[in-house]
C-alpha cells in the first residue's frame, strides 16, 4: 500500500506543477499589453533597458541611462533581459524593434540614436519641460550665461 | 612556404603528389592553387548576405545620396563574420518633411525582415542632404558593448 502511495504522488504533484505553468503563461499572455500600458503611464518618464541604471549590460542602454543622469531625471526602469514578456511586450507596445526604449509623459520617444541626437540638439530639454520636469542641466547653464 | 603546402595537403590529398614533384609545371600548379585556398580568413572574406540585402532595400526604398552600412559585430561578444549588429548612415531627401522618430521608424520598417530575423542591433543615423553638407560628415561610433546580448 506505500508502494503504491509513493508511485502515484509523484506523479500527481508533477500534473498540478505542469497545470500551474501552463496557466501563469496563459493569464500573462493575455495581460501584456495591458501591463506595458500601466508600466508607460506609471511615471513620467519610462525606460525599458538591458540591465539595471546602476548596471547596464548594453552600450545603448548605458548612454540613455547617463544621457537622464546628466538631466538628473527621476525614472522608471524596467530590465527586459529578466522578463521576455515584457522585451517582446514593450516592441509590440511601441511598434519598434530594439531595446533601450524611452517613454516620456506615456509616448514613446525614441531609443538610443534618438535620445542622444535630442540631447545634443537640445530638444531633450524642451521634451521633458513639456512633461513638467526641469532639466538639471538648465540649473548648469545659468551661471555660466552670467559670467 | 613549407607549412602552407602541409595544410593545403592536409584539405587536398592530390596535392601530396605536386608536393614532391619539382617539375616547373606542377610547382605553377600548387601555386595557383595555393593562392585560392584561404588559410586564415579576413573579414573581407566572410559573406555579407544580410549587409548586401540591407543595402538593396535602402537604395531601392530612400534612393540615398550617402548610404553607410558599417557592420559593428565584431565590437560584440559574437563569432567571426557575424551580421548582428549595424549602423546604419542614410542621407535621403525623403527624409526632409519627416521628423527624426518617423526617420527611424521608416529604416525600420525597410529593414524589418532582417530586424526580425538576423539583426539584433540597429544604430541608425538618418539625415537629408542638408543635414549631411552641414555635419562634419563624421559619424560617432557606437558605444562598446556590456555583455548583455540576452539570447
Amino acid at each position: 500500500m506505500i508502494a503504491i502511495k509513493n508511485i502515484i504522488t509523484p506523479s500527481i504533484n508533477l500534473l498540478s506543477r505542469t497545470n500551474s505553468v501552463t496557466n501563469g503563461c496563459f493569464f500573462r499572455g493575455i495581460a501584456q499589453k495591458v501591463d506595458i500600458d500601466k508600466l508607460v503611464k506609471n511615471n513620467k518618464v519610462v525606460l525599458f533597458m538591458k540591465g539595471v541604471p546602476e548596471e547596464p549590460r548594453c552600450g545603448f542602454s548605458n548612454a540613455v541611462v547617463q544621457i537622464l543622469r546628466m538631466h538628473n531625471v527621476k525614472y522608471d526602469a524596467h530590465d527586459v533581459l529578466k522578463d521576455d514578456s515584457i522585451r517582446n511586450g514593450v516592441k509590440e507596445y511601441s511598434n519598434w524593434p530594439t531595446i533601450p526604449q524611452v517613454f516620456i509623459n506615456g509616448e514613446f520617444v525614441g531609443g538610443c540614436d534618438i535620445m542622444l541626437q535630442m540631447h545634443q540638439s537640445g530638444d531633450l530639454i524642451k521634451e521633458l519641460e513639456k512633461a513638467g520636469i526641469k532639466s538639471a542641466l538648465l540649473d548648469e547653464s545659468t551661471p555660466e550665461d552670467k559670467k | 612556404m613549407k607549412r602552407l603546402v602541409q595544410l593545403v595537403s592536409v584539405n587536398n590529398l592530390s596535392m601530396i603528389y605536386y608536393r614532391t614533384s619539382n617539375t616547373p609545371h606542377h610547382y605553377s600548379t600548387s601555386r595557383s592553387l595555393l593562392k585560392n585556398t584561404p588559410l586564415k580568413m579576413s573579414d573581407d572574406d566572410y559573406p555579407k548576405p544580410v549587409e548586401t540585402a540591407m543595402r538593396t532595400k535602402l537604395t531601392e526604398k530612400l534612393t540615398p545620396v550617402h548610404l553607410d552600412i558599417i557592420n559593428e559585430s565584431f565590437m560584440h561578444n559574437v563569432p567571426k563574420g557575424s551580421e548582428s549588429h549595424f549602423k546604419v548612415v542614410v542621407v535621403s531627401d525623403i527624409f526632409n518633411d519627416l521628423p527624426l522618430l518617423k526617420r527611424h521608424r521608416l529604416v525600420n520598417e525597410i529593414l524589418d525582415y532582417e530586424l526580425k530575423n538576423q539583426v539584433h542591433a540597429l544604430s541608425i543615423v538618418a539625415k537629408t542632404p542638408e543635414q549631411w553638407d552641414a555635419s562634419n560628415k563624421n559619424v560617432e561610433s557606437s558605444p562598446a558593448c556590456r555583455g548583455g546580448f540576452g539570447k
